[in-house]
Formats: C-alpha cells, structure tokens, sequence
C-alpha cells in the first residue's frame, strides 16, 4: 500500500532521524510513504485568522496533491500535521476562505476531500497495535518511556482529534506493543515554550524544566515525542533522560536501529 | 466608543471569529496560560478588553508576543470563546503595519545557535513578523 507523505522542512535537515525511522518502520509494516511533488514548507505554525490566506497555500497544495493517493495524508512531525489539518478543516468550513484559496490553484478546485492523519494514526487506525507487536524482533523490555504529546498533536481537539486531549492514550498504548512501560506524568500534554525560545528564552526554559522534571519524578527512563521544536527546547533546557523521536523508538523496537 | 475604534473591534472579530460576548469571566483561560507570569494582558483581559473597545493598550503590550498558542486556553474555555485565536488577531494587526515586525534577520542570526531546527524559525517569523 502507498500512502502520500509530507516530510517537511525540519526533517529534511535537523530531524533527519524522525524521517528515515519513519518510512523504513513503515516499510515493516507494508506500507510505503511516498513524498508528494514539490511540497512546501507549511509554515511551522497555524494562523488562526481567516483572513491569512498565502501562509496557508502550500497546505492546501498539499492537501490537493494528496487526492491522488486515495485521499490520505500523512504527516509524522507534530507541526506539519496540525498547520495541514486546521488549515483542512479551514477550507471544508469556511466558504470565503475556500474561494479564496482556491483563486491560486490550478486547474480544478480543492474542497477539503482529503485526510490528514499524523502517522501515529497510520499506525494506530490504519495498521493497528496488534500487527505492529508482532513485527517487534528486540521489545523495549523494562524501559520506562515518557510520551510527550505537547500541544499541537492534540489540540484544538475539535480539529485533530486524535484523542482524548487531556487524557491521551495513543502513544502509550504504542509504548506498550513495543514491549515497554509508559510512564504517564501531568505535564505530558503542556506546551514546551514553542517558538516563543526565539523572543522570550528563559520562558522557554521555564516550561521544558517543568515537562522534563514532570516525567523524571514520575519515574521515566526516556521522553518521546513526534515533534523537532520540542525535541529541541526539552535538550537545550537541561534533561537527565534523552529525548527521542517516536520512529526511533519503533525502529529500536523493528531492530533497524541499533540501541 | 469612537468610529476608529469600533471599526478596529470589528475587524478584530472578523478575523478571529471570537464573539467576546460569550465569556462568563471564569478566568479558566488565563488559569490554564502557560505564559500567564509573563504577560502583563491575560487571555481573559484580551477578552474583555476587546469587547469593551480597550484595544490600544493591548496593541503595544509585550503580551503580544508571549502567547505560546499552545490553544490550552482554546481547549479549556467551558464557554468556547478561544482567547487565542483573539491575541492572535491582535498579534496580526500589530504586525501588519508598515515597521510593525518584531522579528528582524539580524535578531534570528543572533538568537540561533546551530541545533536549532527549521520549524523554530519559521514559526517565528510567521508569528512575530509579517
């Protein structure tokens, strides 16, 4: 089965690893991601406003380029998934919105026909946990493993709804058909300091001490997350336990990746 | 309420699609803000300051640029008001003036060091400058 794919900027320089892991665990598990033509950088962040149109175009291209693939999109970085999907749901809800995007299409109109999904839910939906623990050839065995959701793999829930927004289970149950612990902490589905590190540093900080030190004294070995901004606030603020990317993690587990 | 300031209101409400009106003044939003103790606005002071046309001070508040847009404030507000998508609003209309950038090349090759990933600035530039 092939899946179109959007990397994204990041992955395609700092996060190489949260990209390579991605497609070959996908292979695994029969399925092959391949990246759309001539993708854009979605911008990192969604704007809210509905009157900012071209930061919003190259989602939407995305999106388009996606209909050829039964109308699936995936995206493994926490960012791209929700720009791509709020902006989705901006062109299925706002009509004045979807006029306007569309003035800069070719050809014919895009309405919303396809699905974002984070490859959480490939893996989750798609696949399902079942399959994937039997594909596991080293089981992460007594690891205790953090999922870090962040904020953008789940909110604003009525747009992403992948799952319960304050009491996800979706990563944990992946850490268990790997073979390991979860660890479940309160400040898993707090904001890391975002982009705000580039204006107000020590905010920054502030709010990955408190994710980092959250899963510490709950016990965690290890933080995983799907997001290179939060990779990147949580290491640069100080943590005892490494960060790793969630395809890492199943990658260690499929026994492509050594330890 | 004058003609500038009311038309700066509407504007605002158009953008973000937020009716202020709806807010019951829990304070859930700025309870949730992770950057409440750096904001000298809250979330729930945006609120009630844009509905009652007090947008100026709110325009050159440094609390602008302190909204992580984590959409905790989104998420939690029993009355879905989402004060977010207001400061965003907000953010915009200071940003889109003519010298209203935050974010200058010269201030980004300053800050980054080089781990620091693409998305970090991106997001930036798409929030603090225009």
């Amino acid at each position: 089965m092939k899946v179109a794919y959007f990397p994204g900027c990041t992955l395609k320089n700092k996060a190489k690893t949260l990209d390579i892991y991605a497609r070959e665990c996908a292979k695994v598990l029969g399925i092959e991601l391949e990246e759309i033509k001539d993708w854009q950088c979605c911008g990192g962040v969604f704007t809210s406003a509905s009157d900012e149109i071209a930061t919003k175009l190259s989602s939407v291209r995305a999106l388009k380029a996606a209909r050829e693939y039964d109308n699936i999109l995936v995206t493994v970085c926490s960012a791209c998934h929700n720009v791509i999907k709020q902006t989705n749901h901006a062109v299925k809800t706002d009509e004045t919105f979807r006029t306007r995007v569309n003035n800069y299409m070719a050809e014919d109109d895009y309405n919303g026909e396809t699905n974002a999904i984070h490859y959480l839910e490939l893996l989750r939906d798609t696949i399902g946990f079942d399959k994937i623990k039997e594909c596991v050839k080293k089981p992460l065995e007594g690891k205790k493993i953090a999922p870090y959701y962040g904020c953008m793999l789940l909110r604003p829930n009525s747009v992403m709804a992948m799952d319960d927004p304050e009491n996800p289970t979706i990563m944990e149950d992946l850490i268990k058909a790997l073979g390991a612990t979860p660890v479940v902490y309160p400040m898993r589905n707090e904001c890391c300091g975002g982009y705000v590190v580039m204006e107000n540093e020590s905010l920054a900080k502030e709010k990955s001490e408190a994710v980092t030190k959250s899963a510490m004294s709950f016990g965690a070995d290890v933080i995983v997350t799907a997001c290179p901004l939060c990779k990147y606030n949580l290491e640069k603020n100080g943590t005892d336990v490494p960060v790793v990317y969630l395809t890492e993690l199943l990658a260690e587990a499929f026994g492509i990746k050594e330890e | 309420m004058n003609n500038n300031t009311s038309e700066m209101k509407n504007q605002l409400l158009r953008m973000s699609g937020v009716n202020p009106g709806k807010c019951m003044k829990c304070g859930k939003c700025s309870a949730t803000c992770p950057a409440y103790d750096s904001m000298e606005y809250h979330p729930h002071q945006f609120v009630s300051m844009v509905q009652d046309g007090n947008i100026e001070p709110l325009l050159k508040s440094e609390s602008l640029y302190q909204c992580l847009s984590c959409f905790a404030c989104v998420d939690r507000c029993p009355r879905g008001v989402e004060p977010a998508k207001l400061i965003e609003a907000v953010r915009l209309m200071a940003v889109r003036k003519q010298g209203g950038n935050r974010l200058s090349a010269e201030k980004v090759s300053q800050i980054a060091d080089d781990t620091i990933p693409q998305q970090a600035l991106v997001s930036a530039y798409r929030k603090y400058s225009k």
